[in-house]
């Protein structure tokens, strides 16, 4: 891959954008996700705002839950786009793996980061 | 039995699941939609958004029309989702069983001015939804359960 992965958080209200707040906070790398709002959107107005935010491409698309608007808008237009993986129920320890193994394929980054965002989820004895 | 009539041009989404569909108990979703009713993947997007106790319909215009006697008559709640006002405007003309509306979700697109934080109309959407009122069908603005019903005439 010439070009490093884009990942592009698409959310509810301002959680995308308070996620890329952490993520460089803790990281310091502030070039790799992008945030997208469902706030007041419909689902042409998501559409324009993920072509936006997606760019020239390639990138992973973030979806917040694995149902509603955030996916149907985000699905509808990755569908039949190689260069444009998706991935639902982010978290930020997938996206804290994500920033640092960009040098994928979408598909690769995509199962990546499930399963790093998979792995934190845990219930530790209080 | 149907509970509630909605237009929200999100469709199946959050505020429908779980912010109306919980606390109405909800056993299944119609969604009236002429170009989802034609495609299958799209119907398989939206499934993904509902659990699995929660029938999803997909139905055309016409097909909710001949059907809502039969929703309901359905022993589980339900809700009907339209996409948009011409929609559910068309629905009425074809089916005189809905008597209350709730407009859950216009959001801004050319030629529609704000009424209300979450509804956006056109002029001619607004005379739509006031004809549906001349005709003794309750209609307001409401997102989601907690929040007031804003009757029509309060935004239009």
């Amino acid at each position: 891959m010439s070009e490093p992965l884009r990942g592009v958080i698409v959310s509810h209200a301002g959680l995308a954008q308070a996620m890329i707040g952490a993520v460089e906070t803790i990281t310091g790398v502030t070039d790799a996700l992008v945030p997208v709002s469902n706030e007041g959107c419909d689902r042409q107005a998501l559409f324009n705002n993920l072509t936006t935010a997606v760019g020239s491409g390639p990138a992973v698309l973030f979806i917040d839950l694995p149902g509603g608007s955030c996916l149907t808008g985000a699905v509808s237009y990755a569908r039949g786009r190689s260069d444009l993986a998706v991935v639902t129920g982010v978290n930020l320890a997938m996206l804290l793996d994500f920033v640092f193994h960009r040098d994928v394929t979408p598909d690769a980054a995509a199962a990546r980061a499930a399963s790093a965002g998979t792995r934190a989820i845990r219930t530790p004895a209080a | 039995m149907i509970k509630l009539v909605r237009i929200d041009d999100r469709l199946i989404h959050g505020q429908v699941v779980v912010g109306w569909g919980q606390p109405l108990n909800v056993g299944f979703i119609v969604l009236v939609d002429d170009a989802v009713r034609a495609s299958p993947w799209e119907q398989d997007l939206y499934r993904m958004g509902v659990p699995p106790e929660i029938e999803v319909i997909f139905a055309s215009i016409s097909e909710a029309a001949a059907r809502l006697e039969v929703w309901d008559q359905d022993p589980r709640a339900g809700i009907v989702l339209t996409p948009d006002v011409a929609t559910l405007a068309s629905l009425t003309e074809h089916c005189h069983r809905v008597r209350r509306v709730n407009i859950g979700g216009i959001h801004h697109r050319a030629g529609r001015t704000e009424r209300l934080r979450f509804v956006y109309l056109s002029d001619t959407e607004v005379d739509q939804l006031r004809r549906l009122a001349a005709q003794g069908i309750e209609v307001t603005a409401q997102d989601v359960p907690t929040a007031r019903a804003v009757p029509l005439t309060e935004f239009t």
